[in-house]
Parts: C-alpha cells; structure tokens; sequence
C-alpha cells in the first residue's frame, strides 16, 4: 500500500526527521498562499503515487508566489503514468550541496531488513548499482536484537562517508530504520536525501509502502492521514466492480470468494484458489479466451459468498458466460461451490446449463457436487482433464457463440 | 525413504481447537501422524479425536517428552508467540498454516528458528506430506483425498501454492510417477524455507530421482534455485511449471498470493524462465506436460524410475 509523498512526509515528521517546509494545496490560491508562508523559492510537485513525475513535466519551480499559483495549474492536469494527480505539494527549494540515497527493504532470500545506501542520491539506484557498485552499500540487521545506530554508522561508511556528514547521517537512517520496522512497511526509501549548502541534511522525497496485511494494525495512523479501507493503493485505484467484489468476499470469514480484478473480456471466470487462479487465467488467455476477471476461491468458502460472487460476475455488462475452475481441492468442498454457483445463477435469470461454460473442482465431496451438476444439465469434469484443457473447452465455447 | 518427516515423526498441533486445525488433526491422524499432543490456552484437559490439548507446549514435553514437530495453526496475531513457545521448547520441525502474517514478524521467527538449529515451513503453507507415510499440514485435505491424489515413488515436489501441490502430485500419481515427499512452502514474500534450502534434503534422499516445482512472479526464490543447481551440480533433473505469465504485464499489482507481485524485471515470470533454463531446469507451459518431462530428463540421464 503506497503512500503519497505528502503522507510520507508526513509521517517522516512524526519521527523527526528533518524536512522543508511544506503545504499541500487544492487550488491555485492555496499555493499562493503557501509560497507566501514559505517565503523564497518553491518547487511544485505533482502528488501522484507512480514515479517518473519529473520526466512527465509535473513538477516546477517558482520564485515568486504568483508563480507558484499559475504552474499549480500546469502541474495539476499533468497524467503521470495514466494517473491523475491528487493534490499539489508547495515545497520550499532549498540550496544543495549534495544527493544521497537510503532505503530499507526486505531482502526475501536473506530473510531481513537491508539498508540501501549511495552518496549518489537524486538518480536511478539500480543505475548506481550497475555503473558505480562502490557507491552502494548494502547492510542487513537483525530483526530479533534491539535495533541499533551501529548498523546506519556501517552502512554510510561502507560507501567512504566519514566526518560530521557521517555523524549527521547516521540519525537519520537509524530513524528509517525506525520507521521501517514501527509501521510494517515494505519500503521507506529517501531519495534524494540532501545535503544543504550550510551542512545540514533534509529529506527532499521519500516514498513509503505499508505491507497490506499489516494495515489492521495502523490504522490510527491511516486514520490520522485520512487514507480509508477501500483506498486499495496498488498499482491503480480499485473500479467500481473490483469493490463490489472485496464486499462479497468481507460478509463473513468462511474462505475466501473475492480478491476480483476486473477485465473487459466477455468470459467470467470463477476460479481458485491462489496458484490455481494465476495458472487457469494464463490457461484461458493462451488459448484465446478473455477474462472479465480475475478472482480466487478457495479455504472452503460458504455458499452464499459463492453465490453472490456468482451473481455479481453475471451482471457484469458483456459477460457472455462463465467458467468454473479450480486445481485439485483439498479443503474446499465441490458440493458448496457447486450448489454456490447454481443458485447464483438461477437468482442472475440465467439457466446454469446455458452460462456456465465448465465447471472443472476435483477433490473433496466432488461426486455430490457432481450429482448437483448434471441434475442441472451443467457441463463437468475431473481431474482426468486437465486445468488447460478445462480452459480450452471453455473458451471454445464463447468462440461457437 | 522421504524428506522433513517420516511415518516416526512425532508432532504437535498449536491451535488444536481452532476449526482448522480440528479438521487437519483429524485428516492427519486419518493419515497415519503421530500427533501426540496439542496446545489452546485455557483448554487443557480436553481432546481433539483423542489428542489431549494442553495449555502450553512445555506440558506436552513434560508429559510426553519431545515432540519432533508443530503445526502452528493460530491467528495472524497469535502467531509470533506460537512459534517462539515452539522453539523455546525444543521443536525443530514447524509448518505454520497462518495466512496474513506481517512479514517483519515472519522474520523474527526465521531469525530464532536458524538461532535455534530449527526449520519453519510456510507461513501461508498446507504443509508436507511423505506419501504413503505421514503427512504433517492440511495437504491433500481428508485421508481418503489424500491417497487418490499422492502416491509414494521418486519425484519430490515443491510448490507455492498449497492447492497446487496436490494438483501436481495427482497428475504426477495419474502418470504413474510417485513421489518422495511434497512440500507446500508458502505463498509470502518472506518464507522460512525456499526450494533451494530444501535441494540439499532432496540431493540427499536415495529415492528422490527427480523434483518437480510450482513457481510464480515475485522474489528471487527461483534465481537462488538456478543458482543453487548450477554452483552444486545438482543430480536431480528439475522440471518447473510459471504460472501468472499475464502478470509481468501488470506491474505492481498483486495476485494470488501475499508474495506474489511483480515490482522490477527480476520478478517477472521471463526472467525466471530464462535463469532457471540456464540453468538446465526444464519449464512446462502445462501441468500435464510435467511427467513427460521428467521422463525424458531421466532418460537422459539413464536413471529409470
């Protein structure tokens, strides 16, 4: 979950590091206002959650109040990455001396949290990486000790920084450590961390990410930046569909039946469960077929979260028909999505014989779930066919259509 | 002969009481485990299909002496604490079934574990199953299920995806290859054992001849496999099935499971497949190409099965 960098910022304050003055404005009058209370020159950042807004154009730099206010309205209509700004953020410019860069993340393979540090702030780190490696440190900590100023001090003066920048630095990584730890993030990165003409340092940009699953444990502090359960804060913003869909699977916690994406293909599919969905919705593209959407069942989901999320895929506009997949299922019961998938239809209008295109769950309880199947005319199978070939049945059915 | 457990090894359930866990007591016991004991706080004295529930590990060691293994089914919240009591208590062998657990936290665990000399399969995982002679997890669901989908014989198999573990070992078993052992090694983003942690047990299985793999974008698991296999020169031929092709199309957005997101190039299911072909590692478009493939790798290496 992304924060924007005015959140970011925000957060960064709580833990006292050191930041320009800022305002985030709403309208032009608001960022003349804001330059005004800053005094000097600003820069005027688009508040957008994907990067590349410098190429884009959205952000500029003012020396007069006015000015602010006339490239706010450049800078807000600016798409960046297909994304629409949400705000403008009015900084003070500050004079620099000099660039770093610091993140911390999760090294899945070592299992910890490393520290990324780089005296060559301000451009692409994995650009340092390739063309400077001496330039860029990397530092694990553990996560079990007290956190400790020791590993900042190591992983700055791996890259050759010593001196009062050392000593001024090291604050300033250890609180990301912090921070990094303190709110279950996935990412805290400062970039460019700026070292001013009269040698104090200040964090220029930041980006922050929240590990989804930890955001029930936050939630004070998203309350705090005003950020709702339904702001999804991936890659995009969650459609009107894919909402309706987090609804479904939120009734109750019997399994799962939701985690919808929505597509604009004409084949609903119900598919599970995680692997399961990632290998059937390859299964159906590769061979010719359009997804309406993806989404995941599975963990034994009751029957009426089936149903819904049944109806709901049926009433998607252009949803010719549906097909109904799983791997080979351990713990979810084919008689429960069976009859899920029935009523679901039956309750949509539809004839279960005419739009579902294959109902394809071996496993546990699959002869019931089978009975319940042909009584309805539905078109089955088990594991003697496979996933892919589930798949290209029902694709070769929306083809005869 | 079989990997991480075997008919002897003794386990323990934490979270016994739990709906979950009730069914999987049952479905391993079913199976053949040997669960000796299992833990819920303020439910000592009962027992789950005749396991007595205890209200602390400690009083399971005490009374029974010590369990080899745990299967840590406890809330997200819980979790941490379930698995420090574990190792604090000698366990070496722990499958946590969690799903949703912060990832800050798995890494305390893992760190305690390796302090520990233990190993932690999962989170997010179903757990392990040596066919034929135990199971220890919700793999393969009810002990009838279990036997139609997974046979004994020489393939070991690892997979990020539980469900897919057993869609994997039911083709195999259809194709009349079966397998050693098949471990459900979780779906999140940081786990306590990757497939190239679990290589050296499967290299040093006699009866393991070949291992199969269910991998997806998101991490480095499957570049530290390829790597793994060409610094050991591996005598297992491995055959890999990628699934979520269409996400390297679909940056930042998350699928399927916790881990599974494509976030830079490493991540994506091309390079995977490129480093893993490189690296000798055959990758099937289809389930159901994996035994042919397996087949034809051993008969290049005229290891018969």
């Amino acid at each position: 979950m992304r924060f924007y960098e005015y959140e970011s910022k925000a957060l960064f304050a709580r833990h006292g590091m050191p930041l320009g003055q800022s305002r985030v404005a709403g309208s032009p009058e608001e960022a003349r206002a804001a330059a005004q209370a800053i005094g000097g020159p600003t820069v005027i950042k688009s508040q957008v959650l994907s990067g590349g807004r410098m190429k884009a154009g959205a952000v500029l730099f003012a020396d007069t109040p006015d000015e602010a206010a006339k490239h706010y309205e450049t800078v807000l209509p600016i798409v960046v990455n297909g994304e629409t700004a949400r705000s403008v953020l009015i900084e003070e410019k500050s004079p620099i001396a000099q660039e770093y860069f610091v993140s911390v993340t999760w090294d899945g393979r070592r299992k910890l949290p490393v520290v990324l540090f780089s005296d060559m702030g301000g451009i692409d780190i994995e650009e340092v990486a390739e063309t400077h490696p001496e330039h860029l440190s990397r530092t694990h900590f553990s996560t079990i000790l007290p956190l400790s100023e020791r590993v900042a001090k190591e992983a700055i003066g791996a890259v050759g920084v010593t001196g009062s920048d050392l000593n001024r630095l090291v604050p300033i990584v250890y609180k990301l450590m912090q921070l990094f730890l303190d709110y279950d993030l996935t990412l805290a990165e400062i970039n460019p961390l700026a070292k001013l003409e009269d040698g104090r340092f200040i964090v220029l940009d930041g980006h922050l990410d929240m590990e989804a699953e930890a955001r029930g444990d936050h939630k004070a502090v998203l309350d705090d930046l005003g950020i709702g359960d339904d702001e999804t804060r991936q890659a995009r913003p969650p459609t009107e569909f894919e909402l309706a869909g987090a609804r479904v699977n939120a009734v109750d916690h019997r399994g799962v039946a939701g985690n919808v994406v929505e597509f604009d293909g004409n084949l609903g599919l119900i598919i599970g469960a995680g692997g399961g969905s990632l290998t059937l919705f390859d299964a159906v593209r590769k061979q010719g077929g359009k997804p309406a959407n993806y989404c995941e069942i599975g963990g034994n989901p009751s029957m009426s979260k089936v149903k819904n999320l049944t109806k709901l895929i049926l009433s998607k506009p252009g949803v010719d028909k549906i097909a109904v997949m799983m791997n080979v299922v351990s713990n979810t019961r084919v008689d429960i999505v069976a009859r899920g998938v029935i009523k679901g239809c039956i309750e949509a209008g539809k004839d279960p014989a005419e739009v579902i295109a294959i109902f394809r769950i071996p496993g546990a309880w699959e002869d019931e779930g089978f009975k319940i199947l042909a009584k309805h005319g539905v078109e089955y199978c088990d594991r003697s066919v496979s996933m892919y070939e589930a798949a290209g049945r029902a694709c070769a059915k929306l083809e005869a259509n | 002969m079989s990997i991480l457990i075997t008919a002897d090894t003794s386990f323990i359930v934490q979270g016994i009481t739990g709906r979950e866990a009730v069914n999987l007591t049952r479905e391993n016991l079913d199976y053949g485990a040997k669960i000796i004991g299992g833990v819920t706080p303020g439910r000592a004295g009962r027992d789950i299909y005749g396991v007595p529930v205890y209200d602390c590990v400690r009083d399971i060691v005490a009374k029974h002496g010590q369990p080899d293994g745990s299967i840590v089914s406890v809330p997200p919240k819980f979790t941490r604490d379930a698995v420090f009591e574990a190792l604090e208590n000698g366990i070496k062998t722990i499958v946590i079934v969690t799903e949703n657990i912060p990832r800050a936290q798995v890494a305390q665990m893992v760190e305690l574990a390796e302090l520990r000399g233990a190993r932690i399969i999962g989170p997010n995982c179903l757990g392990i199953i040596s066919p034929g002679e135990a199971k220890m997890g919700g793999v393969g669901g009810p002990a009838a299920n279990t036997r139609q989908a997974y046979s004994k014989g020489p393939i070991g198999v690892m997979s990020r995806s539980g469900g897919m573990t057993t869609e994997i070992a039911s083709t195999l078993t259809g194709a009349g290859l079966g397998q050693s052992t098949c471990v459900s090694i979780g779906g999140d983003a940081i786990i306590g054992t990757s497939y190239a942690e679990l290589m050296p047990f499967f290299e040093a299985d006699p009866e393991t001849r070949a291992i199969a793999i269910y991998s997806e974008p998101g991490g480095r698991m499957e570049a530290e496999l390829a790597e793994w296999v060409t610094k050991n020169a591996s005598r297992l031929p491995i055959v890999a099935f990628m699934a979520g092709r269409f996400m390297d199309e679909m940056k930042g957005m998350r699928f399927g499971h916790a881990g599974t997101i494509v976030e830079g190039k490493e991540d994506t299911t091309a390079e995977k497949i490129e480093r893993m072909e490189a690296a000798g590692i055959s990758v099937a478009e289809r389930i159901e190409e994996i035994p042919a493939l397996i087949r034809t790798k051993l008969a290049e290496k005229s290891v018969e099965v």
